[in-house]
């Protein structure tokens, strides 16, 4: 538990650093945004007046700690085009990318599982190579040919499935689909090399001889000493998914955090881009948490540490 | 890592490539291409940014092998053309990574406290933001062309080439040939340059061909948006995205420069895949 909390700790200080890394890079662009925003018939006190409003006269550090403590208290500013507020407009999208990560990470996991342990079982068969070729096919596709390609063949070639995203359930699969089959074939990859390691351990040969059954060593056994490394890949894969959403989303018309931040560089909206980076930084500081803790609930030998 | 295991000099790896089945195979595959976007001008007698609007949006055929695009350029002619941005992106910003990381990597693990901890601090919060968003900060304030995506990888992959070199930099040090070099008087630059670096040196090259499917992948996928190189330059990723919207009619001016970008990324794949097992032959990766 302590293990945890000075992890948290950590985390917190990286995420200080995010906020202040973005914030810094923004900032350092030429022109004002106040008169980027206003167009060019506007007087100097129209734009004066703005650039008072939006505090952009003060000092960098003053204008950092301004912003810090906004987010505190849960206030991203708010967006120059859309007139409302950073955060509502992120926690309006957010579910969107939540949903279509959740099913992309289902599939790629169901898949990359199921076929990595096929693949180490079968070791050497034709399913092996069969599923090492997919898998390496996985991870070199473009997320945006997988997409294409698949709204040629599902909806144009048999159409079965909507083209875009239309609110309902169906209409999200071709986006899950895209977006996980990169990850499907790094989890086969990393399942398949760590349960074939744990299939050669000492352990598995004494579990048989005292009597299991292959299928049970590698049910009981070898997959749960092959989970921490397969589960860290996932926390990492995480970050992966919220790069792929923005493709995705944007193929598929998904108005999710992808779709927001590709907007905001296309109008230049900084308060937004500013908003929607930090908060994936924000999810994947969490995503890696609950990898830290399902990890030590698995590992007994991380726990004592 | 043994640290006594025998050194590869150049040479040593080129010959085991050549005995590697995959390698050679995959290796000679990048040599094609390479040849053939370096030389395209005597693999095509087309502009890669001469239009014809006369023969817009042509099928495959007539003196066009993937036809013609809705300016009525070769996509053939672009699709080489396109390739060298590719090549270029795999191997450009992927070296500067690797160098700024190892150079990072290295001052973190010989200098320790203060130096150490700012360094792995910005690496940590490098890795904590996800690559596309984080180049699409760099790409809103330096605009779209490809040295501000040269740029953006850049930031993107020296964090974890850092963290690794620090790591085994660390335990290299710890290693009796160092102990030894430094009983025997040598200083720590000497043990740096002679001894740390060329044990280090099968680490980075891994970690260097593990960039160059990605830093492909990046690229395409920020020119396909429309905020990464712009126009009138050639990308394979912007030319599948001008070429979305005449998916259905004409699914090949999507899918061949998309097609090339995996030809590239699978082919870089593959070798570095089949290095990582010449250099290492420890531990096979599946």
């Amino acid at each position: 538990m302590k293990g945890l909390l000075a992890r948290m700790f950590g985390v917190v200080i990286v995420l200080i650093g995010v906020i202040a890394l973005i914030f810094i890079m923004l900032w350092v662009i030429p022109g004002d945004p106040a008169t980027v925003l206003l167009n060019d018939h506007v007087s100097q006190a129209n734009i004066d007046r703005l650039t008072q409003s939006m505090g952009l006269d003060k000092s960098l550090p003053e204008q950092f700690f301004g912003y810090m403590k906004g987010i505190l208290t849960g206030d991203f500013g708010s967006s120059y085009f859309m007139q409302q507020p950073v955060l509502s407009l992120i926690l309006e999208n957010f579910p969107y990318t939540l949903r279509l990560t959740l099913l992309a990470i289902a599939f790629s996991w169901t898949l990359g599982i199921a076929s990595g342990v096929i693949s180490a079982v079968c070791h050497e068969h034709f399913l092996d190579y069969l599923f090492r070729g997919t898998a390496v096919l996985g991870i070199s596709v473009p997320v945006f040919m997988v997409a294409l390609f698949l709204q040629y063949l599902f909806y144009y070639r048999f159409s079965l499935l909507p083209l875009t995203y239309d609110g309902s359930f169906v209409s999200l699969i071709l986006p899950a689909v895209a977006l996980g089959w990169n990850s499907a074939g790094s989890v086969a990859r990393l399942m398949r090399s760590e349960l074939m390691e744990q299939l050669d351990a000492p352990y598995i040969d004494t579990a048989k001889a005292k009597g299991l059954t292959y299928k049970k060593a590698v049910l009981a056994h070898a997959l749960r000493n092959a989970a921490p490394s397969v589960i860290t890949l996932m926390a990492l894969q995480l970050s992966g998914m919220l790069s792929g959403a923005v493709i995705t989303e944007s193929v598929f018309s998904i108005p999710g955090l992808g779709q927001l931040a590709l907007t905001a560089v296309q109008t230049r909206d900084m308060p937004l881009l500013q908003g929607t980076v930090i908060f994936t930084a924000l999810l994947i500081a969490v995503g890696n948490i609950l990898a830290d803790m399902i990890n030590t609930m698995l590992d007994p030998r991380l726990r004592t540490e | 890592m043994k640290a006594e295991r025998k050194r590869n000099t150049g040479q040593e790896l080129f010959r085991a490539c050549l005995h590697n089945k995959a390698a050679l195979i995959s290796g000679l595959i990048i040599l094609l291409i390479i040849l053939l976007s370096t030389f395209a001008p005597l693999f095509t007698h087309y502009d890669e940014t001469g239009q014809d609007l006369m023969n817009r949006l042509m099928p495959p055929g007539n003196g066009h092998l993937f036809g013609t695009d809705e300016l009525g350029r070769d996509v053939f002619t672009r699709i080489l053309y396109g390739t060298r941005v590719s090549l270029l992106i795999a191997l450009l910003p992927t070296a500067l990574a690797a160098a700024l990381g190892t150079a990072l990597g290295i001052c973190a693990a010989s200098f320790r406290g203060a130096t150490d901890f700012i360094i792995m601090r910005l690496a940590d919060i490098m890795l904590s933001i996800p690559g596309m968003l984080f180049a699409m900060v760099v790409l809103y304030t330096l605009g779209g062309s490809l040295a501000s995506v040269v740029i953006s990888l850049i930031l993107i992959e020296w964090g974890e080439t850092a963290r690794v070199v620090r790591s085994v930099t660390l335990k290299l040090r710890e290693s009796e040939f160092v102990e030894a070099s430094v009983s025997a008087g040598a200083g720590g630059l000497h043990v740096m340059i002679w001894h740390i670096l060329p044990n280090l040196l099968p680490t980075i090259i891994v970690l260097f061909t593990l960039n160059i499917p990605a830093s492909i992948l990046s690229e395409s996928a920020l020119s396909f948006l429309g905020i990464g190189i712009q126009p009138p330059q050639v990308s394979l990723g912007l030319m599948t995205g001008a070429s979305r919207q005449y998916l259905f009619q004409m699914p090949w001016l999507a899918l061949a420069p998309a097609g090339m970008i995996m030809v590239i990324v699978l082919s870089f794949h593959f070798f570095g895949d089949a290095l990582r097992d010449i250099l290492d032959p420890g531990r096979r990766t599946a």
